[in-house]
């Protein structure tokens, strides 16, 4: 089982040209999902064109909607980079909704236990648990496939099981009684609301988290493009055996490229835990690990295209509670499925275009 | 007595994961991995209720099933031999496609996005001999029991003792040695994903009909547990069949213990860490079909 390693820079061809190839396949795909769903919302009995203008309008229309559509967009930004890097190194990480889900938890453990500490400890304490519990979580499956040649795809999967069970196991002895979720994390730990800084947000979810993960994101782009480290993994992803025989150490690359994933994912349960309910909760995670498979490949495992992506579904997400009332929100979960099946659809066909031009 | 019980527990639980896990062997032999098998059985489920819902019978129920199930794979395909998709990928897409898809009938139908209405059941045939077998009489009335017992039979044979089964592993294997032989890699890599869709269908209306009703996500991951089955039972009928049957007594076991002794949680994860330890290597090697996941593309082949 091997997984197509991602486009990575191609050389030649005009920058122009080369940047319309990269953008095709998201682009078109996003294109055919809406005129997919026009015909859904058009049987339904609703006009497309007045839905698409409400979800647009309640998403990016008004500052609540707006806020809500960030506070949607932050844990997708985390699990969209976990993917991309997995994927820039050759791997595919499937179980950023595991890693979310141990990292929330154990975040929500320190913050709890710590919770007379002051901020200036017990939130980098916080953050620190969440990156490192992410990390150790998918490092599992890096060190078996580094060791063993296992397939990370199926064990990503199977530790995501393993996680909800995991944490529900826990949870027993430390939930609130008659709860699934934990008791509150100490003040010191919130990561404050935008709402109280942006006038406009007010009242929305948005939360400091987004700033966490932009910078997460502006780290990744700086690690994968200007660091040895950043080389090397994208060596790994473009040609293992020639990556090796540069001197890359194939099995440590690998651990080190699935400890940081799980690391980036890990940071997207802090929107939750840290930022909206000040606990963590059974079941919070909502498949954001999985969609962070649908923002990667439409933000083509690049930094900024993964935060352009996250924005995008997190908008068509909050845009879909919004309509609710006229058409059920699900249709925008069919949405995001024909993205990623269109993209993937074009993808190689784009390859192929691409190599034409390249001769 | 209470021994065959349990085993009669064991084997109707695990009669949907031998089903999917029995599909799974065939789309992953033939080189296409198969991660749809989840979101196949949800639209399974759902073909089952429908049929049955409108018609009133159970076996048009079946048919439906298996009509929904065809569909589904037959999407799975579509995206990975003829666009050459990721695998992978397609299989999450399909998933999140059918969950979705499945709320909005839902809501269409029975104007409720948690559960539909009751519907009827599978009927239950009473053998003479095997119904009268003591403890495991009940199960193996129920026809989706024996019809899965004789399909995993089936499929081994099928699998490794005909020219169809040698061919069906070739392309998963050499697909360019098969090509070069005359053979359509194409057409037997969409024949190794619709047998996955007829028999995941299938799963999806076992649960369906036992539980009389949809709901939202009954699956419950029972498709990736299945592809978990599928690598412990070493890409084979038999073994993944054996696999699904030590699965189905784990959840018996939580059933029967409901958590007195050992946590439901530590038994729940049972399959997941017993997959990994083999694919580690600890429990036998499980070796993958030499091309599983890679698209074959005739202009490459070299």
């Amino acid at each position: 089982m091997t997984v197509a390693a991602p486009a990575a820079s191609r050389p030649a061809a005009p920058r122009a040209g080369r940047l319309a190839l990269v953008l095709a396949a998201p682009l078109g795909a996003i294109a055919i999902a809406l005129a997919a769903g026009a015909a859904l919302i058009a049987a339904a009995g609703e006009s497309p064109l007045e839905i698409y203008a409400l979800m647009l309008r309640e998403t990016l229309g008004t500052g609540y909607g707006l806020g809500q559509t960030l506070f949607k967009a932050t844990p997708l930004i985390c699990t969209g980079l976990a993917v991309a890097l997995g994927f820039r190194a050759g791997l595919f990480n499937i179980g950023a909704e595991g890693q979310l889900v141990v990292a929330a938890f154990a975040a929500a453990l320190v913050g709890v236990a710590g919770r007379a500490l002051p901020a200036t400890v017990l939130l980098p304490a916080c953050i620190a648990t969440a990156a490192l519990a992410g990390a150790a979580w998918a490092a599992i499956p890096g060190v078996l496939k580094a060791r063993f040649g296992a397939h990370e795809v199926i064990n990503t999967i199977m530790l995501n099981f393993v996680a909800f069970a995991l944490v529900a196991w826990l949870g027993r002895g430390l939930f609130v009684a008659a709860t699934v979720h934990t008791a509150e994390i100490g003040p010191g730990a919130v990561l404050p609301r935008l709402g109280g800084l942006i006038a406009p947000l007010r009242g929305s979810p948005a939360n400091v988290a987004i700033l966490l993960a932009l910078v997460a994101a502006v780290l990744v782009g700086f690690l994968l493009f200007r660091t040895r480290l950043g080389y090397e993994l994208r060596a790994l992803g473009f040609n293992a055996p020639a990556a090796e025989y540069g001197g890359v150490s194939i099995g440590r690359a690998q651990v080190t490229a699935m400890a940081l994933s799980g690391a980036l994912a890990g940071l997207g349960g802090l929107n939750f835990v840290l930022g909206y309910k000040h606990f963590f909760e059974l079941g919070f995670s909502d498949g954001v690990g999985y969609m962070g498979i649908a923002v990667a490949l439409v933000g083509r495992n690049h930094p900024l295209g993964v935060v352009l992506a996250a924005l995008f579904f997190g908008a068509l997400s909050y845009g879909g509670l919004a309509v609710n009332q006229r058409v059920s929100k699900e249709i925008v979960d069919i949405l995001q499925a024909i993205v990623i099946l269109a993209a993937i659809c074009a993808q190689p066909a784009v390859e192929r275009a691409a190599r034409r031009l390249e001769g | 007595m209470d021994a065959l019980l349990f085993v009669a527990a064991a084997l109707r639980i695990s009669v949907p994961y031998t089903l999917a896990a029995l599909g799974a062997t065939f789309s992953e032999r033939a080189g296409v991995i198969n991660i749809a098998l989840e979101g196949i059985m949800l639209n399974g489920a759902l073909g089952y209720v429908l049929g049955a819902h409108w018609t009133g019978n159970p076996w048009a129920g079946i048919a439906a099933a298996i009509a929904a199930g065809l569909l589904t794979a037959w999407l799975h395909a579509e995206a990975t031999i003829r666009f050459r998709a990721d695998q992978i990928t397609s299989g999450i897409g399909i998933n999140l496609l059918a969950a979705g898809l499945t709320q909005v009938v839902l809501l269409a139908v029975f104007d409720s996005s948690s559960n539909s209405t009751r519907v009827v059941g599978l009927p239950e045939w009473r053998l003479p001999g095997l119904g009268d077998l003591p403890g495991l009489g009940p199960v193996l009335a129920a026809p989706l029991v024996l019809a899965t017992l004789l399909a995993v039979l089936f499929g081994q044979a099928a699998l490794f003792r005909t020219v169809f089964g040698l061919r069906l592993r070739s392309v998963g294997e050499r697909p360019e040695a098969a090509a070069a032989l005359g053979l359509s890699v194409t057409l037997h890599r969409y024949a190794g994903v619709l047998i996955s869709g007829v028999l995941a269908g299938l799963a999806g209306a076992w649960l369906a009909s036992e539980q009389h009703y949809f709901t939202d996500g009954m699956t419950g991951g029972r498709g990736y547990i299945a592809i978990a089955a599928m690598i412990v039972g070493k890409w084979t009928p038999i073994g993944a069949a054996g696999a699904c049957l030590l699965f189905g007594a784990a959840e018996a076991l939580q059933i029967t213990l409901q958590g007195i002794h050992v946590p439901s949680e530590v038994l729940q994860m049972l399959p997941y860490v017993v997959t990994m330890l083999a694919l580690a290597g600890f429990i036998g090697r499980a070796v993958p079909p030499r091309s599983l996941g890679v698209p074959y593309d005739p202009e490459r082949a070299s």
